[in-house]
């Protein structure tokens, strides 16, 4: 087995946001900032490195008529302990993700991985799956809200690089930016794609 | 190891195992966040407090009065022991996406000194202006007594935010809220 | 709040999908047909109606009562899990014709966020048990309404040449962005 490749597939080849088309939801919800986008895909590749870890090492212990239901309760723990986590120490960034943070139960990207890698593989072959599809997803995420900050506030990181009365493309920011967005950045990919592979 | 077969005893058994670890690892994890959480959320009120009234010497969240609840609270700032302005906490439930909460300072003779944005979740970039010194300073100094604190459409003096007359209204709902609460709580 | 200005905020102008973002992989997923995403909007407005009638129960009854409500997550996606299952084999068993209907659709559902984030979004608004099932019936229909109109528009854009690399998702997501920027339209409807 190709440790390298394991690590690497989830950056452009498989990368779940961009060619697999999962995680849409707070890719699309909470990218109105660089840094919300970097604080979701790092919570994100949190629960999922940590979620690949266990259910790998428990995989024996599970029986397959129950390994949905036991896979969720894995997930939902380190959810909850990133919610909890965040509240504490980063309350800004918390009010900001909102209820996407709670929903990261619900990433398929997630459940994804714990079904069709975890399960199936070695611990440490699934620790590097689990942190190469979250970096991947986190570069993803970061790349949206990175476009939308820049374009929508006139600003990267929270650094206005316009002036204060400046009209920036606020269509960026709302809703209706998001989809474009991402459909833009997709449309990229695809042709990326095509040409290296 | 042979991977666990599906008899009932096993499923069960897995299940409530992995269960109760999680529940326990989870009421841990509570434990150590509870403080911290409850600290965050006290330094965000003290720290409102600071910012929208001149210095002062006193807690203002020991000496404070509830209007409605834990919604509308007037804290009370003292310097040597004369009393300098009061800082209200204020919501207003008809922000763009709901509710949103305010700090208001006022002085001793009703006027306001600054205004702060607790929380808030109105459109990035359209509504979260609401938190930038354009908008907000228009209340600076201002008497909710004398001065008309609505937005020009509604034949008030303040300029709404560009694109966001929602939230501007929401804004001017709030601080006439906390005004009302002041002239209650504030003056004794 | 009242009842028809949660209806019209939830229904219109706080879309689930074009303004919350909640449940975009059903919405782009099933939306190819008309008839099949009429199949998955009831299914959705049923799932979400009684999740929100049994997490409304157990985080008032249960989980306040003994003071555990960071269990909230955990609880919520296996009742939600649970209830996808049990509703499968009721439907089975009680209207085989609604199961032939629905029946594909339902294991779907377990992980349409648009779910549990409509229990989660009721419990934050402190909403009571009549405004919280209204809220999920109007936020279901809301979704169903998004879903057919995108399987509207994507039945006729399977007849126009789309660039090879817009093919499939990008496409898509960019006719989103317009519906959802003609959603937008709807903001000054309450207030």
């Amino acid at each position: 087995m190709n440790y390298l490749k394991e690590f690497t597939k989830g950056f452009i080849k498989e990368n779940p946001l961009l060619v697999l088309a999962l995680g849409m939801c707070p890719s699309l919800a909470v990218t109105t900032s660089a840094i919300n986008g970097l604080g979701m895909g790092v919570a994100s590749t949190f629960v999922l490195f940590m979620s690949n870890m266990l259910v790998a090492l428990l995989k024996n212990v599970i029986p397959n008529k129950v390994r949905i239901p036991a896979f969720i309760v894995i997930i939902a723990t380190f959810v909850t302990i990133v919610d909890l986590t965040m509240n504490a120490f980063l309350p800004d960034l918390y009010k900001a993700l909102g209820i996407f943070i709670p929903l990261i139960v619900v990433n398929c990207i997630i459940l994804g991985r714990a079904e069709a890698f975890a399960q199936k593989n070695n611990v440490l072959v699934s620790m590097l799956d689990g942190l190469g599809m979250g970096l991947g997803f986190t570069m993803a995420i970061f790349t949206v809200g990175s476009i939308r900050e820049i374009l929508g506030n006139g600003s990267f990181f929270n650094v206005k690089f316009v002036t204060e009365d400046a009209s920036t493309v606020l269509l960026f920011i709302m809703p209706p930016g998001a989809f474009i967005t991402l459909g833009y950045i997709m449309m990229l990919m695809n042709k990326l794609k095509s040409k290296l592979y | 190891m042979q991977k666990l077969a599906s008899t009932l005893p096993n499923m069960v058994l897995s299940l409530t195992t992995i269960s109760v670890v999680m529940a326990l690892a989870l009421s841990f994890v509570y434990q150590k966040t509870k403080g911290p959480i409850e600290r965050s959320k006290q330094a965000k009120i003290t720290n409102a407090i600071a910012e929208v009234l001149p210095e002062f010497d006193n807690n203002p969240v020991e000496d404070k009065l509830s209007v409605e609840g834990e919604k509308v609270i007037v804290y009370r700032a003292t310097k040597n022991g004369e009393w300098v302005g009061s800082a209200v906490k204020t919501y207003t439930d008809k922000g763009f996406s709901g509710e949103f909460i305010l700090m208001v300072g006022f002085l001793p003779d009703g006027s306001i000194y600054n205004i702060s944005v607790i929380e808030q979740k109105e459109t990035p970039g359209l509504g979260t202006k609401m938190g930038e010194s354009k908008f907000k300073d228009q209340f600076k100094q201002k008497n909710p007594e004398k001065n008309n604190l609505t937005v020009k459409k509604d034949g008030g003096e303040i300029d709404a935010i560009t694109a966001s007359t929602i939230t501007s209204r929401a804004f001017c709902d709030a601080v006439s809220r906390a005004y009302e609460a002041f002239k209650k709580g504030g003056a004794q | 709040m009242d009842i028809v200005n949660i209806i019209i905020l939830a229904l219109l102008v706080n879309n689930v999908v074009l303004a919350q973002f909640l449940g975009i992989c059903p919405f782009l997923g099933v939306s190819q047909k008309i008839s099949t995403s009429f199949g998955m909007g009831a299914a959705v407005v049923f799932v979400m109606t009684i999740a929100n009638l049994f997490t409304y129960l157990i985080f008032n009854f249960v989980l306040a009562t003994f003071h555990i409500q960071f269990m909230q997550t955990i609880t919520f996606i296996l009742v939600i899990a649970s209830l996808v299952q049990i509703v499968e084999i009721i439907l089975k068993k009680v209207s085989p014709p609604l199961y032939q209907a629905l029946g594909i659709y339902l294991p779907l559902i377990t992980t349409n966020c648009a779910v549990l984030g409509t229990a989660i979004i009721a419990i934050t608004q402190n909403y009571n048990l009549v405004e919280s099932l209204v809220y999920a019936i109007s936020t279901g229909l809301g979704f169903t309404l998004a879903l057919l109109l995108m399987a509207g528009i994507r039945e006729q854009l399977e007849l126009t040449g789309v660039p090879k690399a817009m093919r499939g998702f990008p496409i898509t997501l960019i006719t989103a962005g317009m519906l959802s920027l003609a959603f937008m339209g709807f903001a000054g409807l309450v207030k």
